[in-house]
């Protein structure tokens, strides 16, 4: 184990620092546009088929094409790597953001108004913190499957622990290609009681109600 | 993009083993074997489960841990046991196939109406004839979403199968990849999307033609967001 540690430690480090790198601008930027497409929904209803379709077929393309198709594009880089990699969040977390605002019951709704709140203020103060525990259940999804996908975006030069996963494959050092797998999981774990945690402090109203 | 046409165009690239009809081919009987064989494992199971309602836990603890295993790491694993080759990518596949399947199984299962099943008890019905008759045609619909969840994720991981030796399209993409060779990458990228797009509509359309006669035009709840769908690549 230490002899292990010695040989591939600072390998397997930088690895995971990279793999975290690649994770959070995906699901950052992805986050961002998820959010921004969900209240184009909430506000025109008809864009929600079109949207739905676009991000639902970039859903289905395999990662290994979508990587390859934006290589002409978009070389083998950085961005390549997040293009495919943001593509993949955005109907996870439409998905979710929109059910979790369609879910707000209407006569909480019909009370902000009541309450002359604005629109907006409606859409800050009430329907978004009420969508919040199903927005976390699309950022873990989103999050814990882009950890899994920045292993593939080895093929075009990125991938964090990918990358050392598939040096590992090609030198046949297969603790090299374990340690980096296990390092991945460990990772994707650690990621999602993150989300856990930081849904729960979002909505101490739900916590209140739990152990009442 | 004129070299992705010329490419397209080239005789040669539609002959032989490396020939788009032999590729696909190779696509196909991967993918469709490793469905068959993880349907084969896992309707039965989570037909059991479902029906028994024992076991739930394990089920969606196998589920969350499939999702947490990326497809490319499936294909890697098995490579020291099985080698590289055919076998080890099927294996792979297999394993990615088995808990999306599953799952579904389990909560076509669990969404089957407790009164139904207790009016068919009523009727005197055994409990195969309940599975059969009542509980499987109820749950149909979530079952084939599950293959097509599956599927479709099989379709995709069987093009990173070429990362590890093994044939199907995705060699075009390795290959091109490797000899800097643009118009066979992106030839093969395009194959490939086609391919998965393909299956998902047409198991979109079974599973539409599924639904039981006597549950059509009543509105199903679309499913819970939860339970999101899993990746595109499969779990990765």
């Amino acid at each position: 184990m230490i002899g292990f540690l010695q040989r591939y430690g600072s390998e397997l480090a930088d690895g995971l620092v990279n793999h975290v790198v690649l994770t959070a601008i995906a699901v950052g930027v992805g986050f961002a546009l998820a959010l921004v497409l969900t209240l184009l929904i909430v506000r025109w209803r008809r864009l929600e088929t079109p949207i739905v379709a676009v991000t639902g077929t970039l859903y289905t393309i395999p990662s290994l094409a979508l990587f390859a198709l934006l290589v002409p594009i978009t070389g083998l880089s950085l961005t390549s790597a997040e293009i495919g990699l943001v593509s993949y969040t955005l109907l996870i977390l439409v998905r979710n953001m929109l059910a979790g605002l369609d879910g707000v019951p209407a006569d909480i709704v019909e009370a902000a108004d009541g309450m002359g709140q604005t629109r907006f203020q409606r859409l800050i103060r009430v329907e978004l913190p009420l969508a919040v525990p199903l927005i976390i259940a699309g950022l873990r999804i989103a999050t814990v499957t882009t950890i899994g996908l920045v292993m593939v975006t080895a093929v075009i030069g990125e991938g964090g622990l990918g990358q050392v996963l598939l040096r590992g494959f090609n030198l046949q050092h297969w603790d090299l290609v374990y340690g980096a797998l296990v390092m991945m999981i460990l990772l994707a774990i650690a990621a999602d009681l993150l989300l856990v945690g930081t849904g729960r402090l979002l909505t101490p109203w739900q916590r209140r109600t739990a152990t009442r | 993009m004129n070299g992705v046409v010329a490419w397209f165009l080239d005789p040669a690239n539609w002959t032989g083993t490396s020939g788009i009809p032999n590729r696909t081919i190779e696509h196909l009987q991967l993918s469709a074997l490793a469905i068959l064989i993880a349907a084969l494992i896992a309707i039965p199971i989570g037909l059991l489960i479902g029906h028994t309602g024992r076991g739930a836990v394990a089920t969606v603890a196998i589920g969350n841990l499939g999702r947490a295993i990326p497809s490319y790491a499936l294909l890697v694993i098995f490579v020291p046991i099985l080698h590289i080759g055919f076998t080890n990518a099927l294996a792979a596949l297999v394993f990615l196939a088995i808990p999306p399947i599953l799952i579904n199984t389990y909560a076509g299962m669990r969404g089957v109406d407790r009164d139904m099943v207790e009016a068919g008890r009523g009727m005197g019905m055994t409990e195969l004839q309940l599975l059969r008759r009542v509980e499987l045609p109820l749950a149909l619909p979530v079952v084939i979403a599950g293959l097509r969840v599956a599927a479709v994720a099989v379709v995709a991981t069987a093009t990173l199968a070429a990362l590890v030796g093994g044939g199907a399209l995705g060699r075009y993409i390795v290959d091109g990849f490797a000899l800097r060779d643009t118009p066979q990458l992106v030839a093969g990228a395009i194959l490939v999307a086609l391919l998965a797009v393909a299956t998902e509509r047409a198991f979109s359309l079974v599973e539409r033609l599924a639904i039981s006669p006597g549950q059509r035009g009543t509105r199903r709840g679309s499913s819970p967001a939860g339970l999101a769908p899993p990746s595109p690549q499969g779990w990765v």
